[in-house]
């Protein structure tokens, strides 16, 4: 039976290997040495019909836990934000779904434009000049920063404050070894860093990252971080929320040489981790160091406007190994996602999801200290997350009250020594009021 | 057409967000964290928003619109299948820091997936967390560096060996992860020059990066050859799996002599591309290598069930958020389980589907290398240049014309005017007869009206673009100023 | 509008497709017609500072078209003494007038002795036959 993937006949094979003056299929392969010949059959289950498959899958998808099962307060750099319909309707497009890397541009404007768009978006949001097409996500930006910061100062140590997420940490790390660069980490104080610490840290520094806001939800002193990196002669890089950037100030405003994150919050399902976009934009004296795509605006023959992917120079396919980056395949598609989501909020939108966050933040802040818990960086403005103590092992109270149907947060313990009884809560607009009373009431048991 | 911020009025929004009574105020934020000016975002009703995007897509080209054999991309028809499994709730809503139990079904599907592919590329173990293939890359790289260096061998190997043809992305890879480059030519027959390999070749060496069929379409014959050079030297070989599309279930990299190898899941196991992206770009080890392997881990626990390994004291640590890009998995993992063992049909279609189109060419173009290919050949219009002054990019603007979507054009660097043509195993023989027609009148319209080539497309959305003006000023985001005269350049 | 090919009698060349223009203890340095004509319309230059010293067969900058990026060689020793802001602010100058307004940078020379080591015009032709 033909699979249903492929198009030929038989007669068509037939047809096509007269044409090629072959015999047989297994001709075409004969400068495969024997030696390297497979010569037997793949040692899989046999094939699947779609329906099959489907059902497979479905049971497979059956056994998570997902946040229409569970009441979910984890955050922690992912966050179950509404996704609206457009953008499901709009990624489906087969034309802008189905096409790969815009190098021809007459084929491609769709998604030259829209990249175009998107870059203007990001750059409204952080306050910068330019921004690329997108990155891996919000770990690999992070470390396309090191990279950036490594050549523009000629410098080989990085520091990262300790208050921002660990995943970007670790993966910064493991690539830094690569890089040639030491990673320094500052402690935070009371879940926020301290600018003199940071300071002194900072000093033959090529870049210095925080997070705004921190991975425990507190607004750190960015400003005055950023003046301090400066300072030093390092370059400043804020890790930003693009959904706080309707009410927190963008990093460009504050002096930041580079603004990144994860993009997953505006516009892309939490999807276990991924597909996400990781976004990257600087002040313009990078624009020729940035990794990756960049789409910018030109005109055809006729004088009508268009775009094309521009200072490709910088790229692997053309500068090789003094490439930028070695970035090709990127994540147009959810960048995408990105722009559409952005778009469906506007400015409007974007401030009233900031504030509402806040004010959510700040009921369930309210809510939990009602129920008995206590915050642990009880001095500091948050947003959409904040810690706190549980009274015991935070993972123990995890695996409670996920039996009474909520997932109450993260446990920090997982990353911070001496933070085993702290929960990190995470409150977006989808946790409503109600849902936000089952959780105090839910910790104020299982805590008990 | 207008930009989506050319259409914005302000006062018009396309969301409602909930609005929820008796909540406490929001906090003052401080003044100086506080948003000075508003992001100037698109205003526009939701009708508005889908008509520009909509419009936006029919200026765009896909899989899905028509023929795509941009040679090294493998663009193959994404079984929709893929879509509908990747948006069920239990995978988009799954966040990725659940506890075990509650992701044992994601966790079973990795841990499948990393099974399957394992078999394919006949290695012991896999990482599926690299986020794209040159992810991968570096990752791979990075294992080879830390295998070196636990053996003590850190200082001396740092030689990684690249032939002429190697994608961009390898010798980017390469300074990366603090490696240094080691050129090495390509014979007259398009394989590794082995003669120069062999003066190249030393107790520095870490590695050799290799494509194999390597970017020219071409399975190496010397490779048995190659891995005694490099094993016999103490090196290690990295299998660049761009091109495993020509060879699954015919011949398996480990059984080539590769100790590692990255897969590029957008390619060889069907990922829509998404004007670029996101791919997947897991890592497959021999077993010598398993101890460096990113972490976590998805492992299968004694019990039956699924787990993520932090332990592993070796590790190079994480290279990507999390556990990878799941939902790519997920679409991967579909369209393996609907080829399962037939696999090798779906390459050896892929093969004969890019000879047949080679055999209808090859007269109308010059062919560098006259072998049979692989999945996909590269031809050259040095001829047509030289000749009547027509360019491969004066032919794959013209293809446009006809419809079809241009081959990747001026890779690899060693064949000049060189043009790169994938067909992949999905397309009928109708299409590659319609492809092959066109290119062969478009050879023909070289000798008679050059000029009909040098000023294609006629029939796109526009004409042909100026990159240069593009690169001297470069314009990368909306201005928001009323609309300027163009600058002559 | 680009330049007809020309090599010029009156200067002196590397096999890496530069030019000198020697008076004296100081010199001006450009890339031939034939590596402008090979790369393309210009539209990036990457100059040294003035002041930094370069080295005889190493890079000192570098010159991009849209498709292609390359290192440009010092075919002689010394200091940079001036940078042709007309080419960095019009790169297309290059391929206008290579070996006039299309000059890269003046250095003053280190090792006048080099100067023996370059090729003369008739040895560069060679090299581009040989191409």
């Amino acid at each position: 039976m033909t699979h249903p993937f492929l198009a030929l006949t038989d007669s068509d094979r037939e047809e096509m290997l007269g044409t090629i003056g072959v015999a047989t299929v297994d001709e075409l392969f004969r400068d495969l040495p024997d030696a390297v010949r497979f010569g037997r059959e793949l040692d899989l289950e046999p094939a699947l019909s779609e329906q099959e498959t489907f059902e497979h899958l479905a049971a497979l998808a059956a056994r998570n836990a997902d946040a229409g099962r569970e009441v979910s307060f984890l955050g922690a750099g992912i966050y179950d934000h509404y996704v609206p319909a457009v953008v499901d309707t709009i990624l489906q497009r087969g034309e802008l779904l189905t096409a790969y890397t815009p190098y021809q541009p007459e084929m491609s404007q769709g998604v030259l434009q829209a990249i175009f768009e998107y870059q203007t978006a990001i750059c409204e949001l952080t306050g910068m000049d330019v921004s690329n097409a997108s990155g891996y996500d919000g770990t690999s930006v992070a470390a396309d920063a090191c990279y950036v910061a490594k050549h523009a100062t000629g410098r080989s140590k990085v520091v990262v404050t300790e208050a921002t997420n660990p995943q970007v940490r670790q993966v910064v790390k493991t690539f830094a070894v690569g890089f040639g660069l030491e990673i320094v980490e500052v402690p935070h104080r009371d879940g926020v860093t301290d600018p003199d610490e940071l300071e002194r840290a900072a000093a033959d520094a090529a870049a210095v990252i925080f997070q705004q806001p921190n991975f425990f939800g507190c607004l750190e002193p960015a400003p005055d971080l950023v003046v301090r990196a400066t300072e030093s002669g390092a370059l400043p890089v804020a890790h930003v929320d693009l959904l706080s950037l309707g009410v927190l100030e963008a990093p460009g405003n504050y002096g930041a040489a580079l603004a990144l994150g994860e993009g997953q919050a505006a516009g892309n399902f939490t999807s276990f981790g991924g597909p996400h976009y990781g976004f990257l934009a600087g002040r313009n004296e990078f624009i020729r160091r940035m990794p990756g795509r960049i789409v910018g605006e030109t005109v055809d023959t006729a004088g009508e406007r268009g775009y094309v992917l521009t200072l490709q120079t910088r790229e692997q396919h053309i500068r090789r190994e003094k490439a930028t980056s070695n970035i090709t395949t990127n994540q147009t598609l959810l960048a995408l996602g990105g722009l559409v989501y952005l778009t469906w909020l506007g400015p409007q939108g974007l401030r009233e999801l900031g504030e509402t966050c806040l004010s959510l933040g700040a009921y369930a802040k309210q809510r939990l200290e009602e129920a008995g818990l206590e915050q642990v960086f009880a001095g500091q403005t948050t947003f959409k997350e904040f810690g706190v103590r549980v009274g015991r092992n935070a993972r123990e109270v995890v695996a409670a009250a996920r039996e009474r149907g909520v997932h109450p947060g993260y446990a920090l313990g997982r990353d911070y020594e001496g933070m085993d009884d702290v929960l990190l809560v995470g409150v977006t607009e989808r946790r409503t009021p109600e849902e936000i009373d089952r959780l105090a009431a839910v910790l104020g048991e299982v805590c008990g | 057409m207008k930009l989506i911020y050319e259409k914005s009025q302000a006062g018009r929004r396309a969301s409602a967000l909930p609005h929820y009574e008796g909540l406490p105020a929001a906090p003052d934020l401080p003044d100086e964290l506080r948003r000075s000016e508003p992001p100037r975002l698109p205003e526009v009703p939701e009708f508005e928003l889908v008509r520009h995007f909509t419009e936006l897509s029919t200026r765009n080209f896909g899989v899905d619109t028509g023929f795509y054999p941009l040679g090294s991309c493998t663009m193959k028809y994404n079984p929709r299948i893929n879509e509908r499994l990747a948006a069920l709730p239990g995978f988009a809503r799954m966040h990725p820091l659940q506890e075990e139990d509650g992701a044992q079904g994601a966790l079973e599907l990795m841990w499948r997936l990393q099974e399957i592919l394992a078999g394919v590329t006949g290695l012991d173990a896999v990482s599926l967390q690299p986020a794209a293939g040159s992810q991968g890359e570096l990752t791979g790289l990075l294992l080879v560096r830390a295998y070196f260096a636990a053996r003590g061998e850190g200082e001396q190997r740092r030689k990684v060996v690249i032939p002429d043809t190697a994608h961009g992305t390898n010798p980017a890879s390469v300074t990366m992860a603090g490696f240094e480059l080691t050129h090495v030519q390509t014979d007259a027959r398009g394989n590794i020059d082995v003669d120069d390999l062999r003066g190249k070749v030393d107790d520095q060496t870490a590695a050799l990066m290799l494509t194999n069929p390597s970017t020219l379409g071409l399975f190496d014959e010397n490779i048995e050859e190659i891995e005694r050079i490099f094993h016999g030297a103490g090196a290690l070989m990295y299998y660049d799996g761009a091109n495993l599309n020509a060879v699954c279930g015919i011949s398996r990299p480990g059984d080539m002599g590769f100790d590692v190898v990255h897969i590029n899941l957008h390619k060889t196991f069907s990922q829509p591309h998404g004007g670029g992206g996101p791919g997947g770009g897991p890592v497959a080890v021999r077993d010598i290598l398993e101890p460096f392997l990113p972490v976590p881990a998805v492992v299968r626990r004694d019990d039956g069930g699924f787990g993520l390994d932090f332990d592993r004291p070796q590790t190079i640590g994480k290279v990507r958020g999390f556990t990878g890009p799941f939902g790519v998995f997920v679409r991967s993992y579909a369209f393996l389980r609907m080829w399962g063992p037939r696999l090798r049909e779906m390459s050896e279609a892929a093969v004969l589907n890019a000879n047949y189109v080679l055999a209808r060419l090859k007269e109308a173009y010059d062919l560098p290398f006259d072998r049979l290919c692989m999945h996909e050949f590269v031809l050259s219009a040095r001829t047509m240049k030289r000749e009547h002054g027509c360019t491969a990019l004066d032919v794959a603007k013209r293809l446009m014309d006809y419809g079809f979507h241009p081959p990747t054009i001026y890779f690899p660097l060693i064949v000049p005017e060189a043009l790169m043509i994938e067909p992949t195993e999905t397309e009928a023989k109708e299409t590659l007869d319609a492809f092959c027609d066109a290119m062969l009148a478009i050879a023909r319209e070289a000798e008679d009206e050059p000029e009909t080539l040098k000023e294609a497309p006629h029939h796109r959305p526009v004409r042909r673009l100026d990159e240069v003006r593009a690169a001297k000023n470069p314009v990368v985001k909306y201005g928001f100023e009323p609309a300027q005269a163009p600058t002559e350049v | 509008m680009a330049a007809a090919e020309s090599y010029p009698d009156d200067l002196k060349y590397h096999e890496e497709h530069d030019w000198a223009r020697v008076e004296g203890d100081e010199a001006t340095l450009g890339i031939t017609w034939f590596a402008a004509d090979a790369l393309g319309e210009l539209v990036h230059f990457e100059p040294p500072e003035v002041g930094a010293s370069v080295t005889k067969d190493q890079s000192y900058g570098e010159v991009e078209s849209v498709k292609a990026v390359s290192d440009v060689i010092a075919p002689l020793s010394g200091e940079v003494l001036a940078v042709n802001e007309q080419v960095v602010g019009e790169p297309e100058t290059v391929n206008d007038d290579p070996y006039g307004n299309g000059w890269l940078i003046r250095i003053r020379l280190s090792d006048a002795g080099e100067v023996d080591s370059l090729l003369d015009v008739e040895a560069y032709r060679q090299v581009l036959a040989n191409q």
